[in-house]
């Protein structure tokens, strides 16, 4: 088992530069290299799963070797609770955006290619570091491959939505860096259990608190730092929307569990309204939002937000429902509803990206009315959009009503007015994916190229047949994904109600 | 003063100076005799010349402990040793960049070569000063190789106008430096720094402060900090690239060993007079350097104010008047030179006869061009910016690290700030290469194999750096202490 977390980070890398220097010529070598890469890499996350402890809150496949011992930073890795099911995610998606664009990408191709296995490591490395410097590193090393993605394969506005998703980023990665520094100095090395161990005072952990704010709040996105989003959904080719939308978002939920909860408790405590408050004006207004939107990336962007404002409202509940009920039995009910909901969103979202990429690479258009009756000439794939529609609604039985339900009801035990604005998801989220699924996939034959539309391949049925799986096997039995992730859960939230200002 | 006795083993720590003296005498003269069909013979040799100085430097010139000469004006020590190794080092890549530019465009003259001597010999006397009037023979010595150097493709206008501006406001600063220099003289009797050092601590009187504004200006105006920047876009932008490639990048070792022996050695004692005046040239630097560089179209004028924006991280590093601080200036202005040496090598290898390939639109495409070179260059903007896994994320982290020691809460925040206007657009100019069509077809020039490889180990150096920093920030932590 040792050693299998670098190889889960080095192999898609090495194979990305491979394919790179393959070069255009050897596309069709690159293509079976990269689905290869990618296959490999999923199965080696499969003993992991198998000989992970759950009886443990601590971090599990420990590598460390020294990186900087002039720093005490660490080539450090692990795993526990809230970084496996995401690192398996990372896996898994990555497999599907490789044969997504298998055919539909024909200029510089193994280029494309290499950024997404490139992307893959990095980003497992972003979830298994357990050092902060090296956590810091992965995550914005992410930034170069997507900014290139975005600007080289996306659509007319591309070069406005990369920049402007860098820079948004990157302003709030610098802050964060900052004060991962600041930390550094008092606390003498890099290591993440280190800083949650540190104690702070509250007018420390108050900026502290802000700069990770800044950097995860971004990434989320929440409500009003959101914008760069929609940009970057729209421009970015099929692939990048997935991996942007399934896991480059949950880095920011993964971000305020690891960091800001057990780093800054007592802040996160005294700031709790603030992160809950602009929760629910993720889920109600831009829902809202993605009522009237015209263009089919555009919608399941702001549903993105929408939905990722459960798991930051499902992350900060834990003091209220301490406040409210007066006992810690149950606080964590906000958190596994978070998580679940992360997991589920990364599967439910990029699913909902790949139909839009299915429909845009046979029509070239992501405008809803553009379409009309799709069902008539694509039966199968219309099949799967409705049952993609229905999870993002939370339908029991798909993986999107368990974490919404886990959520709404750790809301009702923090306070009635919580769960009632959080089920407003329920309606709105309701209505602007069956309107769009309605528009789209019902209805008679919009227009020619409606009616000249071919039914899926092959392998866009495997793709999205092997999301569909995932997506029910995990709404009817979430309990191995609870039960992977309850002792991290428990420990985290011993940490976010302890106190770490020195006395 | 100590009666001076002339043996090997004592001026052996200075065989560098020794040497380059030496062969500047014998390049100059075999440059008048070889005439005009031999111009290449000057090149070479001067490459030569700095690989064999090399070499003796390490064989000789290695020195464990400190030592002092010539009556205790010159010191050599581990720090000087170290960066005059990468003074020969960082000329010699830059001969190698400039020989075809020079070629094409009929100046590969035995000046060039001569003055770029004669200049790192300036920056070597920089780096081993220890007295007051060392630093300024050595401050003179640079300054008029340099000038010269700019001046030196007679028969261009721009650059003529640049070396006049260069000069005139050269000449101010050079004054400026003489004049707080004599106060301090004039008021503590010494030269020394060492003895400056040992004697000057706060408080002190108005006239040793009035003294400390006038050398903090001089150091300010060498390194192109604001308001004292005016010179550097225009020399930048109007001397040919090649000389540009070497104002860019050696002499800013000998500045920052400027603003090191003067600031952190000799006047060490007073960092609380001038740790606040740098911090607000620091903050000007950082502001404007970063703001004005958005909206440049001109290549190397945005180089120009790239390099302004990165003198205001240097500064900050002094700002923090730590060791620690010094540290990461030096590690600063260590991966500032590597980059910028690859910066200007790019745009010498895309430069043709007649075309200068300075304009920003000149990029445009220039993926499909020219690969390699778009790829050196992506990874040089990505390390400037400051962005993991390149080298320039290690030093803005390591000045980041020495205002948090030192409590400079708001300068942190002005810096990183910054950081992110600075990375707009160095983005600008990978969207040009990367995500816009090239505005002409032509692919670049296909010669010069050996440059391309030499450019190729420079951008993989800002990569393993940004991998495996920590020898050279071990080697740069050893040095200052």
């Amino acid at each position: 088992m040792h050693g299998l977390l670098s190889i889960l980070i080095w192999l898609p890398i090495a194979a990305g530069v491979v394919v790179l220097l393959l070069g255009e010529r050897n596309i069709a070598a690159g293509r079976w290299l990269s689905l290869l890469a990618t296959l490999v890499t999923m199965a080696l996350t499969l003993p992991l799963i198998a000989a992970f402890d759950t009886t443990t809150a601590s971090f599990q496949f420990l590598e460390h070797v020294p990186w900087i011992p002039r720093f005490h930073a660490a080539y450090a890795l692990g795993l526990d609770g809230i970084s496996l099911p995401l690192v398996v995610l990372t896996a898994f998606i990555t497999i599907f955006v490789v044969i997504a664009g298998w055919t539909v990408i024909e200029v510089r191709a193994a280029q494309y290619f290499a950024a997404f296995l490139i992307m893959e490591g990095l980003m497992i490395g972003v979830f298994s570091a357990t050092d902060a410097l090296l956590f810091y590193f992965f995550w914005e090393a992410m930034l170069i491959p997507m900014f290139l993605i975005i600007g080289i394969w996306g659509g007319p506005r591309r070069v406005y939505a990369t920049i402007k998703f860098f820079l948004y980023t990157f302003l709030g990665s610098v802050f964060m860096l900052a004060a991962l520094i600041y930390m550094y100095v008092k606390a003498g090395d890099y290591s993440i259990a280190s800083f949650q161990s540190l104690p702070l005072t509250l007018v420390e952990q108050r900026w502290i608190f802000v700069a990770f704010l800044l950097a995860f709040a971004v990434k989320v996105p929440m409500w009003p730092v959101h914008t760069w989003l929609p940009d970057a959904h729209v421009e970015a080719p099929t692939g990048g929307s997935v991996i942007l939308a399934a896991i480059m978002l949950k880095m920011g939920g993964y971000g305020f569990l690891r960091f800001s909860l057990p780093i800054a408790p007592d802040a996160s405590r005294e700031l709790d309204m603030l992160i809950i408050a602009l929760s629910l004006i993720a889920v109600v207004y831009i829902g809202f939002v993605a009522l009237v939107q015209q263009d089919m990336k555009k919608l399941i962007a702001y549903s993105s937000i929408a939905h990722m404002g459960f798991v930051t409202l499902g992350a900060f509940l834990v003091y209220d429902i301490v406040r409210a009920t007066g006992s810690v039995q149950g606080a964590g009910m906000g958190m596994d509803g978070a998580m679940v909901q992360m997991v589920s969103h990364g599967l439910i979202s990029g699913a909902l990206f790949l139909c839009v990429g299915v429909l845009y690479d046979r029509v070239h258009s992501r405008q809803i009315a553009d379409y009309g009756g799709v069902i008539n000439t694509m039966p199968i794939f219309a099949a799967f959009m409705v049952l993609f529609g229905l999870a993002n609604t939370g339908l029991p039985g798909t993986s999107g009503f368990v974490g919404e339900f886990l959520v709404i009801i750790a809301a009702f035990k923090a306070s009635f007015w919580y769960s009632l604005l959080a089920a407003v998801t329920l309606i709105l989220g309701a209505a602007y994916t069956l309107w769009l699924v309605k528009r789209v996939v019902f209805g008679p034959v919009g227009n020619d190229r409606v009616a000249a539309l071919q039914d899926l391949n092959g392998r866009e049925f495997l793709v999205l047949g092997a999301l569909a799986i995932a997506v029910l096997l995990l709404g009817v039995w979430p309990a191995p994904l609870l039960k992977i992730m309850q002792p991290t859960i428990h420990h985290l939230v011993d940490q976010a109600i302890a106190t770490k200002i020195p006395l | 003063m100590t009666e001076m006795t002339l043996t090997w083993s004592g001026v052996a720590p200075a065989i560098a100076e020794i040497y380059l003296v030496a062969a500047i005498c014998i390049i100059l003269l075999v440059d008048v005799f070889a005439g005009e069909k031999n111009r290449g013979l000057t090149a070479t040799l001067s490459l030569v010349a700095l690989v064999v100085g090399a070499a003796l430097t390490v064989t000789y010139g290695q020195v464990t402990h400190k030592v002092l000469l010539f009556g205790n004006m010159y010191v050599a020590d581990e720090l000087s040793y170290v960066l005059k190794l990468a003074g020969f080092l960082i000329v010699a890549v830059v001969l190698l960049y400039s020989r075809a530019y020079l070629e094409t465009r009929n100046i590969l003259r035995g000046e060039y070569y001569v003055l770029a001597l004669t200049a790192l010999l300036g920056i070597f006397v920089l780096v081993s000063a220890n007295s007051l009037l060392t630093v300024y023979i050595g401050v003179e010595l640079l300054a008029l190789s340099v000038y010269a150097m700019v001046a030196f493709d007679r028969d261009s206008g721009i650059a003529a106008e640049s070396a006049i501006k260069y000069f005139v406001l050269g000449a101010i600063a050079s004054g400026a430096l003489l004049y707080g220099m004599s106060l301090i003289y004039g008021l503590t009797g010494t030269l020394d720094l060492a003895e400056l050092g040992a004697h000057l601590h706060s408080p002190v009187s108005m006239g040793v402060v009035l003294g400390i504004v006038f050398i903090v200006v001089a150091v300010a105006f060498k390194l192109g900090a604001v308001p004292f920047h005016m010179w550097l876009p225009d020399v930048y932008q109007g001397a040919p690239t090649s000389v540009t490639l070497f104002i860019g990048t050696a002499p800013k070792i000998a500045y920052f060993a400027l603003a090191l022996r003067l600031l952190a050695q000799g006047l060490g004692g007073t960092v609380d007079e001038w740790s606040p005046m740098l911090s607000a040239l620091a903050v000007l630097t950082l502001v404007v350097g970063n703001v004005v560089a958005v909206v440049q179209t001109n290549m190397k004028r945005l180089l120009a104010y790239s390099t302004i924006s990165n003198v205001g991280f240097i500064l900050l590093g002094f700002v923090a008047g730590t060791q620690s601080g010094y540290t990461a200036a030096l590690y600063y202005t260590l991966i500032y030179v590597l980059t910028a040496l690859g910066f200007f090598g790019v745009i010498l290898l895309l430069s043709r006869a007649g075309y200068e390939a300075d304009e920003l639109d000149d990029y445009k495409g220039l993926y499909q061009r020219d690969p390699l070179l778009a790829l050196a260059m992506m990874m040089l903007m990505f390390s400037t910016a400051g962005v993991p896994p390149f080298v320039g994320f290690w030093a803005k982290l390591r000045i980041f690290q020495a205002l948090w020691e030192t409590h400079h809460f708001w300068l942190v925040v002005i810096a990183a700030a910054m950081s992110v206007v600075g990375a707009f657009y160095y983005l600008r100019v990978i969207k040009l290469m990367y995500f816009d069509a090239p505005a002409v077809a032509a692919p670049t020039a296909g010669r010069s194999t050996g440059v391309r490889l030499v450019l190729a180990a420079n951008a993989f150096a800002v990569l393993l750096l940004g991998l495996l920093p920590s020898s050279l920030l071990d080697l740069c932590s050893r040095l200052i202490h």
